[in-house]
């Protein structure tokens, strides 16, 4: 791993330590009487702070995982730096694409 | 000599070392298929119901609370590596990561009892 993703790699970490830390808390908060789309849209739709709370989560998660990711296959498959840095960037952001739409969906009115 | 090539796996710290990789891609692999679920809800509420009535069964509770244990093993991992390389060093490396996959267990345990 070059000095820019290990940088890139850990500031996400630090920015997502709270965000994990309040996800947690919002997954016990949210299952206390099981799952109901209801309760999920009822706090999500319209809240410009769970909006602006998860996509923040899903551009650090995005980047966090895909240097992860590109990491491993180095190290753990045949597979060279090159293609491992284009699997991980399409990965990155496959997560990022997806992420941003299920906060789209959870969160626009 | 293999085996002393391979004595250092049996360090708590590789160990840890390899449960935050392991975690992390774990959580990796579960993040798209978490985002499609959430992403139902484009399709109505109605949508998203039907699959979390599909999710209401103990396996996928059992499911859930691996991944709550992951989560939070990676968090807490992750907080010792960042700790190690920004802090003064401390020691005590193998008491803190042992606790961490104990508060972690712990954890996943407290969701699994409140979810079944």
């Amino acid at each position: 791993m070059n000095v820019r993703l290990y940088v890139w790699q850990r500031a996400t970490a630090a920015v997502m330590v709270p965000l994990i830390a309040v996800h947690l808390a919002v997954i016990f908060y949210a299952t206390r009487n099981g799952l109901t789309a209801v309760d999920i849209l009822g706090r999500t739709r319209g809240s410009m702070a769970w909006g602006l709370f998860y996509s923040a989560f899903v551009v650090a998660a995005a980047i966090h995982a895909s240097i992860g990711v590109r990491t491993i296959l180095i190290e753990w498959s045949p597979l060279r730096a090159g293609s491992a840095g284009i699997f991980a960037t399409l990965f990155g952001s496959l997560l990022l694409a997806l992420g941003l739409l299920a906060v789209a969906a959870v969160v626009l009115p | 000599m293999m085996r002393a090539r391979l004595r250092h796996r049996r360090h708590l710290l590789w160990n840890a070392a390899l449960v935050h990789r392991l975690s992390g891609l774990a959580l990796a692999i579960f993040l798209p298929l978490h985002f499609l679920a959430l992403g139902l809800a484009l399709q109505g509420a109605a949508r998203l119901d039907g699959f979390l009535r599909w999710t209401d069964s103990w396996i996928v509770k059992f499911l859930e609370g691996g991944l709550v244990f992951l989560l939070t093993v990676h968090l807490l991992g992750g907080l010792r590596l960042l700790m190690i390389e920004n802090l003064a060093w401390r020691g005590g490396q193998r008491q803190l990561a042992a606790v961490a996959a104990g508060i972690s267990a712990v954890i996943a345990f407290v969701f699994l009892v409140r979810a079944l």
